[in-house]
């Protein structure tokens, strides 16, 4: 019964609010919009070089093909590496290409032909993306020749073979499909892990928690009229962020929205309950938001947000088994992009009940009503 | 009958002893000054009584319950009005009674008529609606107490109610307080104003964490041969060797 009194407290405040509501639907709507078009790892504008010493029809019809692609900038064709290298100091250019003397010879002759690629590494992900950008392009004019070739007759056949990438559940490696679903989790933790942590120090700094802890509460029953308001919070930031992402990125989940409901109900309880146990450490604000800063961020950087998981190092990835948004992310980015059922994705069900469990448990245990 | 009885309780703090063996009985119905200066041991003393605080030896009991083992039933029996205001100010005056209701377990119909009775006899009910941090001290803390004995409870305990009050508020103040004694309710009061003391049945003086003096304020005067129970006060705060923080 007293729960009843104690939600409807948590709502009035929140309403009564003048910043908290409008930043739950500012937030969901920053986020998705801008971020996966902001934040995008698609390179485009590099910087190229050239250094062309055989000046033949071939070099030319390859550095056609590049600059056509619409991923490189050609700043300069130099006579020499060494002079190509100046670019690359001075920072003008990302990737330097030499084709050499003999590329056409050799091409004719041995139906091969190497060329140089030097990447300026200090900006490492344009470098990374130019080379294999690139490469893909030199790869994609040799089979072309070599089409050519078979063409024109005159030539025994080369034997050759190449792949062919087929990219399942998001054929163009669109960045805001892989993005968004994995966004939507950073939000619900943002939200659902911040805002009651942050209300219990606020009640502890303004003393009224004091004046719950002299009453008849239950140390239970006040961590639930906590959790509730946030629970339900956590649902209708999920919602927005369904519905901006069929707006704004023609995405919907290939899979049941249900499955994502439900697991994100276990998800945000978890996350809440993990604030919680923070609100019960810190004793002031300034504390309770450092101590978030850092969890959330080891959190979003383990969880496999922006790096893959599997490309993490043993100890990391071992890190990432405790890190719930993990879970999450993987459930989210199955559902919408695969279309995953409840039943495929049951053991990141017993992940993030476990967080639950122990996390909310530890919020009761160390709530102190006496000191 | 006894509603409060305290034998030799004591709060320690590492190697600093706050409340230091302290043993006496309050009697139901009466209204108890605790007085002392800053940093002697009130608060301390009384947030171990309330179930805040956890002594470190000693036995006690309040409203019949044990201050160790049953700090909840405590909880049930008592009111509280800390030193810092501890309404929610984002919340009116009726939402604020209402909450504090519902969490002593007063029935959901029975909420909105109390909450009436006691705003008109307060002249509040023209505020019913105005939020609690637009009001003025006084009436924050007269609206403060009158949560803490809404719901009638066996002893009401008071941390500096009058703090930083003007006088004639103050006044009106001790008249809310002779009110709920008058409906049964113990009144267990700290405070440093000397006059307060003498609206008291009996006060206690503590004095580095030990009560000095327990006795009803005509007789304190005299045992202290003064005119006046700042007399008395200042007698006993002379012996005092802790810093007043």
């Amino acid at each position: 019964m007293m729960l009843k009194y104690l939600v409807e407290k948590e709502f009035r405040q929140l309403f009564r609010n003048p910043f908290l509501p409008r930043m739950i639907l500012m937030f969901p709507l920053m986020i998705l919009l801008f971020l996966p078009l902001a934040a995008n790892f698609e390179v485009k504008n590099i910087n190229l070089v050239v250094v062309d010493n055989d000046r033949g029809s071939s070099s030319n019809a390859l550095m056609n093909k590049i600059t056509s692609s619409g991923y490189f900038h050609l700043i300069a064709v130099a006579d020499n590496y060494r002079e190509a290298l100046t670019y690359i100091e001075l920072d003008k250019a990302d990737v330097l290409l030499e084709i050499p003397v003999s590329f056409e010879k050799s091409l004719i002759k041995e139906q091969s032909a190497d060329v140089m690629i030097s990447i300026n590494a200090v900006n490492g992900t344009k470098g990374a993306f130019g080379r294999s950008y690139l490469a893909g392009i030199i790869g994609d004019f040799s089979s072309q020749l070599r089409i050519a070739w078979i063409g024109s007759g005159d030539r025994s056949p080369v034997p050759s073979f190449s792949t062919i990438g087929l990219f399942k559940f998001n054929p163009h490696l669109q960045y805001p499909v892989f993005m968004v679903p994995a966004l939507m989790v950073m939000l619900m933790t943002m939200i659902c892990g911040f805002l009651p942590a942050l209300n219990i120090v606020g009640e502890k700094e303004k003393g009224t928690m004091e004046q719950m802890n002299v009453t008849p509460v239950k140390k239970f029953t006040l961590i639930l009229s906590k959790l509730i308001p946030y629970w339900i919070i956590g649902f209708i930031v999920l919602t927005i962020g369904f519905i901006i992402a069929r707006i704004a990125y023609g995405l919907f989940p290939v899979g049941d929205v249900y499955t994502i409901y439900i697991y994100s109900s276990v998800f945000i309880l978890g996350i809440s309950g993990f604030g919680l146990v923070i609100s019960n450490y810190a004793k002031t604000l300034q504390q309770a938001m450092f101590m978030m800063f850092f969890f959330i961020i080891t959190f979003i950087f383990m969880s496999g947000l922006y790096t893959p998981i599997s490309s993490m190092p043993d100890w990391a990835q071992f890190i990432s088994r405790f890190v719930p948004l993990r879970y999450m992310i993987e459930v989210l980015r199955m559902v919408y992009l695969k279309g995953s059922s409840f039943g495929d994705l049951i053991t990141r069900l017993y992940a993030l009940t476990g967080f639950a469990l122990f996390f909310n448990g530890w919020a009761v245990l160390s709530y102190r009503k006496v000191s | 009958m006894n509603i409060v009885t305290t034998e030799k309780l004591t709060k320690k703090f590492g190697s600093f002893t706050a409340v230091d063996h302290i043993s006496f009985q309050v009697a139901r119905g009466e209204i108890f000054g605790f007085l002392g200066a800053n940093g002697a041991g009130k608060t301390t003393a009384m947030r171990m009584l309330c179930g805040l605080s956890k002594p470190t030896s000693g036995t006690g009991s309040v409203a019949g319950f044990d201050i160790y083992r049953q700090t909840e039933d405590i909880k049930r029996n008592i009111g509280y009005m800390s030193q810092k205001f501890s309404l929610y100010e984002d919340l009116t005056v009726r939402e604020n009674i209402r909450l504090y209701g519902g969490i002593y377990g007063i029935k959901e119909k029975e909420i909105k008529p109390r909450t009436d009775s006691l705003l008109d006899e307060l002249g509040f009910l023209s505020e019913k609606n105005s939020l609690v941090k637009s009001l003025p001290l006084g009436w924050k803390q007269k609206l403060s107490f009158s949560v803490a004995v809404f719901h009638d409870p066996g002893i009401v305990f008071l941390d500096e109610p009058t703090g930083g009050v003007d006088p004639s508020t103050r006044r009106q103040f001790w008249e809310l307080i002779y009110k709920a004694a008058d409906r049964g309710i113990t009144v267990f009061v700290t405070t440093h104003y000397m006059d307060e003391a003498e609206y008291c049945d009996r006060v206690s003086i503590m004095v580095d964490g030990r009560i000095d003096a327990l006795d009803s304020p005509g007789r304190l005067r005299e045992q202290y041969e003064s005119k006046t129970m700042d007399g008395v006060f200042q007698h006993l705060a002379r012996n005092a060797t802790r810093q007043a923080d």
